[in-house]
């Protein structure tokens, strides 16, 4: 109930904007706002991993584009030619697949962005089990070592092959109606919605994360980054608890993929460069590791400035001097310096006394 | 039977024979303390206990089954609660989340329960917050159920370990010099605490040093010299075995005694 309060100002914030920037001729701001939601889907689950459960991963730009590349190929690559496939005929049958016409009146038979997406998220949780498996059980920084190499070999292979385009990537990628009359898609007219679309879906997975925190998982996952000795001693199974954390944020990453690409039409191979998985890592830094709000705050402004262009040709530079700025005069995040008293009243405003909480 | 049976249990840390075949059983209900100079080897015992360091040879039977080799996860969930010499608070969490940590054990909800909230998660919750405030509210410290666990005195971090170890509702409690950096008030409350724990039903291993508080509410005692067992009695016993006087206090004065 308190996690539900406490996104209510923020909900009214989200509808002032767009209020505003209707009122000021300014809509095109929706455009990138929309686009930090989604990246800030990914940067929430990523501080899960790395400030509750203490573990680094340098690729989690790899299951964006897991996600993203995925329902790009399969919802606008041509059957056609496979009609006669027997795995074609199965998916057919099913219902996962959609037949119409391309621009110059050819047949047209691919997935549906419903099937995609589910095949993308499926296959994301699939990659996060196997590279986490084996890593988890080890201390220390084996995870950011495997996730690096991981983020590298999918930078590659989609710069490489020329199902997912090459240098060039993939475009006309169609919407994806989520309901009946909410669609995924960078339609003009729907841009007021999709900028909804985009921050609901954000809520919804901070309300979740927010949730997970403040459970059983949740206190298990602190006692582990703060004793792992005595966590274990305490019954928690540390390697399993680390591993799905780490496979829950793969999943936020893939779905922030997924539902980007329908939105922008496309996506290129800069999306799953390393490079943006360092940004990843230090936005959360910045955010202050073990702080979810932080980690959407900056989520937000950072990606909002670097989509606008404020940091020039200087974008990845920017990122790599945040990171080091902050490990030499934060390492507690941005918002600690400033406003640590603030949070600190705004916490003890939040917290219930214990005999109100056991009702 | 014995609720505990340690049998020829050894570890070696390199050239070093940390553990010399200790064997020792521990009746239901009773507390035993394993006592003995520093470097005897008493932490070790526990850890191998505990399953924290694998032993080297030797068994240690919980109930009529072997337990050495399980992680320390698993040999808490057979119902073994530990605490440590230096307290290990979880930082950053309040005296009453730290306890809540001990209910893990107890509960069962897992990711997807706790990102949704479902209906058993709540009542789960409700009761794992009850069941942690009772034992705060046991060890005397219910009013600081919401400081943060690491800003509380040091006696105080003490019985937040205790409640987080009970918390578990094990069968067997392993405290680790549950009197290191108390004062002798706050050891002789300890000392009634730990009756009062075997009087629940727990049965309770103890290292410690302080002699008193051993010798007061133990049942039983194991010495330890250099990772051999040289005496196993009852207090009034062992206060009296010469060996042990020669270990504690040195050879010529166990002459004159």
């Amino acid at each position: 109930m308190r996690n539900t309060l406490v996104l209510l100002p923020l909900v009214a914030l989200i509808i002032l904007v767009q209020i505003l920037a209707g009122w000021t001729d300014s809509v095109f701001y929706l455009t990138q706002l929309t686009m930090s939601a989604y990246y800030a889907l990914l940067i929430i689950g990523l501080c899960v991993v790395m400030g509750y459960a203490g573990q680094i991963s340098l690729g989690h730009a790899g299951f964006f584009a897991i996600g993203g590349y995925l329902s790009a190929a399969l919802t606008t690559r041509n059957l056609v030619p496979y009609h006669d496939n027997l795995l074609v005929k199965i998916l057919d049958s099913a219902g996962f697949l959609l037949a119409s016409q391309d621009v110059y009146g050819e047949p047209l038979l691919v997935v549906t962005p419903w099937a995609a997406c589910i095949a993308a998220i499926l296959t994301a949780t699939l990659i996060a089990f196997v590279i986490g498996i084996p890593v988890l059980k080890l201390k220390g920084h084996y995870l950011a070592m495997a996730t690096l190499g991981f983020g590298i070999i999918i930078f590659r292979v989609v710069l490489a092959s020329a199902y997912f385009g090459e240098a060039d990537g993939i475009s006309g990628v169609p919407g994806f109606t989520l309901l009946p009359g909410l669609t995924v898609s960078g339609d003009f007219q729907s841009r007021a919605q999709n900028y909804y679309i985009a921050w609901a879906a954000l809520l919804i997975g901070m309300l979740l994360l927010r949730h997970l925190i403040d459970s059983r998982v949740g206190r298990a996952l602190r006692a582990i980054h703060s004793s792992p000795e005595a966590a274990d001693s305490m019954g928690v199974d540390t390697a399993r608890f680390k591993l799905y954390t780490f496979v829950l944020s793969a999943i936020f990453a893939a779905l922030a993929g997924v539902l980007l690409t329908h939105y922008n039409g496309g996506i290129g191979p800069s999306e799953a460069s390393v490079m943006k998985s360092v940004r990843y890592v230090a936005i959360v830094a910045v955010g202050g590791m073990a702080n979810l709000w932080g980690a959407l705050i900056m989520g937000v402004v950072l990606n909002f400035l670097s989509l606008r262009g404020v940091f020039g040709s200087y974008d990845d530079a920017v990122f790599g001097l945040i990171l080091v700025l902050i490990m030499l005069f934060a390492p507690n995040g941005i918002l600690s310096l400033h406003f640590g008293l603030l949070r600190q009243r705004i916490m003890m405003f939040c917290r219930k006394g214990p005999a109100e909480e056991a009702k | 039977m014995a609720l505990l049976r340690v049998e020829q249990l050894s570890k070696k840390f390199g050239g070093l024979q940390a553990v010399d075949s200790v064997s020792f059983a521990l009746q239901e209900g009773s507390i035993k303390a394993v006592i003995g100079p520093n470097g005897a080897g008493k932490t070790t015992l526990f850890n191998l206990i505990s399953g924290t360091l694998p032993v080297s040879s030797g068994e240690v039977r919980f109930r009529g089954h072997a337990i050495q080799g399980l992680r320390p996860y698993q040999v808490a969930r057979l119902g073994i609660a530990r605490t440590f010499q230096n307290i290990k608070m979880f930082a950053g969490m309040t005296a009453l989340e730290n306890v809540m940590v001990g209910r893990h054990v107890q509960s069962k909800a897992g990711f997807l329960a706790s990102m949704f909230r479902l209906p058993g998660s709540r009542s789960e919750e409700r009761q794992i917050r009850l069941k942690s405030l009772e034992l705060l509210d046991l060890l005397g410290i219910a009013d600081h159920a919401e400081t943060e666990a690491t800003s509380l005195a040091f006696g105080q971090q003490r019985a937040v370990e205790l409640a987080r170890a009970l918390a578990l509702e094990p069968t067997l409690l392993l405290l680790d010099e549950p009197a290191a950096g108390l004062n002798i008030y706050e050891t002789a409350e300890i000392g009634r605490l730990i009756t009062k724990i075997r009087d629940m039903g727990i049965t309770v291993l103890l290292v410690e040093h302080d002699m008193s508080l051993v010798m007061d509410i133990s049942d039983e005692i194991v010495v330890l010299s250099f990772g051999q067992k040289i005496a196993e009695d009852v207090p009034t016993k062992i206060q009296r075995n010469p060996e042990v006087i020669k270990i504690y206090l040195g050879e010529e004065t166990a002459g004159q005694v």
